[in-house]
């Protein structure tokens, strides 16, 4: 089905922007169209605003100490600003739980991302490229997993982690993102690689080259784009995990949004942690974000199917 | 659904402007030719090797990505069924019980029923907010800025997105960023009353009437001023305007004074005017004789008011309700009857970036010689888009609606996070409740199942059109 297809909407910036003027306008269209634009162009700018504001509100909080934070709101510090401290964020380094589970979700998102993209990039090169009985039919099967939801596999996966003896280990969870980014990074990068044009590689074999080293030299320099887009996808559903974490890490081998959903259930007592712990975990996204915004987009428009 | 979904393959083609190999590239276009003549040629042709040896490598190449997925995606999905149809440890078949438990536990209704409002009003309003801030970025400047910041929600998990919402939801007016909005624009149109929260001083004529008013409890009459006193009135409350109680006699009519009976610093005697006790002026007060409203009255600076015309006995007095209208605290978002709308804003919050991306693309796919043509036909702008844009972009939509609704039927994370444990009954959802009797303490592995299973059920529709686009696509 067609939302399957990943789309290609690249960049934020839309194309073809360049707007030739209309034909002939009377003056009074003009004016009218002149002050819509402003208008709509205020009003975008208030949008604007409104969006940022929640994160905003997050970020100052966390630069509050907790009495200030429970007296009034975070916009105060716009009449006074010397509420303003690096305090939580002292004791956030002090704080061995949330380092610990900030650690473990590197430890978790780092093998997840790379395996997926490893075993994904061979399991789309021989999808894409040879020749095997039931190809097809594999393919089908691998892409109709994509929208397969966790929670009709987490109670057998728990029970065979149990048996296997690793419950609660951070290699259980990785395995289970691997397993579950699997289907989309198959789909996307056998997509991708099945549009290189067919010369290349005819030629590579031509020249002898082993299908690994088609693989390597030809296939991987040329899918780049795509094996980013995916890692980046990928990095990021496994960084803001929680589901997948709270079944199957105990708190020792958490991740940063399990250590956070705990210290939740006193949430305002506990927002000196909250505040700039979840600040924190989300800034490694938003530096992905905007350092790759490009690959970033496509990753999540694409990714988003699952 | 098909249907309508058959045309986005075009579309996206379409949108398909740069040179450089996509995924999205219509699979089905291209594979068309390149299975063709991809069928013609055996594989031991290519590169001199044998069939079998092309096999292995296949083999070797997929067997970690087939293998993991068997084993940890497949198979599970099988097991899960099966243990739907069990006890809760999984020693018992009890057939369909699990599933009738499903639709009669009240919990299980409840996060059914959730389910549903959010399929139905999750997708359709982000739908919507992405068209309109589409066609709004369309010709702004910085619209690259605009969108940057509208999109950014998609780059931040759940739980992060769940604790700036929490803030916002704060309660308190002082905290919460959404009830202070709320307080600050009821109060522009209805301000709280000054006296909420004085009460009656014991022993005095005034008892509590309907509507939060307070009234004579017998009758008074003309022939001298009736006294009304009040306490537990703050000090910072007391309007600057009222002046020293006046108790005089003076006057004729109904009349009387209504005071703060509270002499600061002690003393003083209860329901007798003291000297520095005040009057509490602008307070209304209605005289009601046998049930009906006979005149309508507020207290000067000194808490002094009276009927000149209205004589004789039989009235009562009434100090209208308004005067004690507590102040609006504002708004419970995470309760039970707002908690589900509320976390819905979050969503919206955290998707309509990703709608306004989508169809951002598909409004610049549309060819501008064909608006620039239909304008020079002498269509008006309203034809313009209900004849070319909105044909245009309507696939566009249906994929992001799609999306959506799949996505919304796994919402997880944002629930658990968001709605306090107190809420969270009235919050809750299929994958929620899955999640809490399986592992959140219920450890009802069959029911648990069974809610899997559901999940699975709900999104196998897109599941199969998926499947049967491929096999279009591939074969």
């Amino acid at each position: 089905m067609s939302i399957s297809v990943p789309m290609r909407v690249p960049e934020l910036e839309p194309a073809g922007t360049v707007v030739v003027g209309p034909p002939r306008r009377s003056l009074l269209s003009r004016v009218v169209g002149r002050t819509g634009g402003v208008l709509v162009q205020v009003a975008v700018v208030a949008i604007a605003l409104f969006w940022l504001f929640p994160t905003v509100g997050l970020a100052v909080a966390s630069l509050r100490d907790t009495a200030d934070n429970s007296a009034s709101g975070w916009w105060t510090v716009f009449t006074a600003p010397s509420q303003l401290t690096l305090d939580n964020y002292a004791s956030l380094l002090q704080n061995e739980t949330i380092l610990r589970s900030l650690w473990n979700t590197v430890l978790i998102t780092v093998p997840s991302t790379l395996l997926v993209v490893i075993i994904g990039a061979f399991g789309a090169y021989a999808l894409a490229w040879l020749e095997f009985p039931g190809r097809d039919w594999v393919f089908v099967i691998v892409v109709a997993l994509i929208v397969v939801p966790v929670q009709v596999a987490i109670i057998p996966d728990a029970r065979l982690f149990g048996a296997l003896g690793m419950y609660g280990t951070i290699p259980a969870v990785v395995a289970f993102h691997v397993a579950f980014g699997l289907p989309f990074a198959i789909f996307l990068l056998r997509n991708f690689f099945a549009a290189i044009p067919r010369d290349l590689l005819e030629a590579a074999r031509m020249d002898g080259g082993s299908e690994f080293t088609i693989f390597r030299k030809v296939v991987l320099p040329i899918g780049w784009p795509a094996v980013a887009s995916l890692g980046i996808f990928q990095f990021l559903w496994v960084w803001n995990d929680l589901l997948v974490a709270l079944v199957f890490a105990t708190s020792d081998n958490a991740p940063i949004t399990y250590a956070l959903r705990e210290q939740m259930r006193a949430f305002s007592s506990n927002v000196d942690v909250i505040g700039p712990g979840a600040f924190v975990s989300m800034a490694v996204p938003l530096i992905v974000f905007f350092a790759f915004q490009r690959y970033f987009v496509q990753g999540v428009l694409a990714g988003s199917v699952k | 659904m098909t249907r309508t979904s058959e045309p986005v393959d075009g579309e996206r083609t379409a949108a398909t402007t740069t040179a450089d190999p996509q995924p999205a590239e219509a699979p089905a276009a291209r594979s068309e030719t390149a299975a063709a003549d991809r069928s013609g040629v055996p594989g031991a042709a290519r590169g001199g090797r044998p069939r079998w040896e092309g096999r292995t490598i296949a083999v070797l190449f997929l067997a970690p990505a087939l293998l993991t997925l068997a084993a940890l995606v497949v198979y599970p999905i099988l097991y899960t069924i099966w243990l739907s149809l069990h006890n809760a440890d999984g020693s018992r078949f009890v057939g369909l019980d699990n599933y009738v438990t499903m639709f009669t536990a009240a919990d299980v209704r409840k996060a059914i029923t959730n389910n549903v409002i959010w399929v139905v009003v999750a997708p359709s309003l982000v739908t919507i907010i992405g068209l309109i801030l589409a066609v709004l970025t369309e010709r702004v400047r910085m619209a690259t800025a605009f969108k940057t910041i509208l999109f950014m929600p998609m780059a931040i998990s759940f739980l992060a997105a769940g604790v700036t919402f929490r803030m916002v939801y704060d309660e308190s007016p002082d905290r919460g960023a959404a009830n202070a909005f709320a307080v600050a624009v009821h109060d522009m149109f209805r301000s709280p009353s000054p006296y909420h929260g004085t009460s009656v001083r014991e022993g005095s004529l005034l008892v509590a009437d309907a509507d939060g008013a307070l009234r004579t409890a017998g009758n008074v009459d003309a022939n001298q001023p009736v006294l009304l006193p009040l306490v537990g009135l703050p000090e910072d409350r007391i309007p600057s305007a009222a002046a020293p109680a006046a108790a005089t006699d003076a006057g004729q009519g109904l009349r009387g004074v209504v005071w703060l009976d509270f002499t600061r610093g002690g003393g003083g005697t209860a329901g007798v005017v003291d000297p520095t006790e005040r009057g509490l002026p602008a307070m209304a007060v209605e005289a009601l004789r046998d049930g009906a409203v006979v005149g309508r009255t507020t207290t000067a600076a000194d808490g002094r008011f009276s009927f000149p015309d209205l004589t004789g006995d039989g009235y009562q007095i009434r100090l209208a309700g308004s005067n004690f209208t507590e102040p609006f605290a504002g708004v419970t978002w995470l309760g039970p009857s707002l908690v589900t709308p509320a976390i819905i804003g979050a969503y919206i919050w955290i998707w309509a970036g990703f709608a306004m991306v989508l169809i951002s693309a598909g409004l610049a796919a549309i060819p501008r010689d064909a608006l620039e043509a239909a304008r020079m036909d002498g269509a008006t702008e309203w034809q313009v888009f209900r004849l070319v844009t909105a044909p245009l972009v309507r696939p566009v939509l249906t994929v992001v609606f799609v999306t959506l609704v799949i996505n919304v039927l796994k919402i997880f994370d944002l629930i658990l996070v968001i709605a306090p444990e107190s809420s969270q009954d009235d919050a809750n959802v299929v994958a929620l409740e899955m999640y809490r009797v399986s592992f959140g303490g219920g450890l009802d592995f069959g029911l648990g199942s069974a809610l899997g299973v559901l999940l699975f059920l709900l999104v196998l529709p897109a599941m199969l059109l998926r499947i049967r686009s491929m096999r279009k696509g591939v074969s």
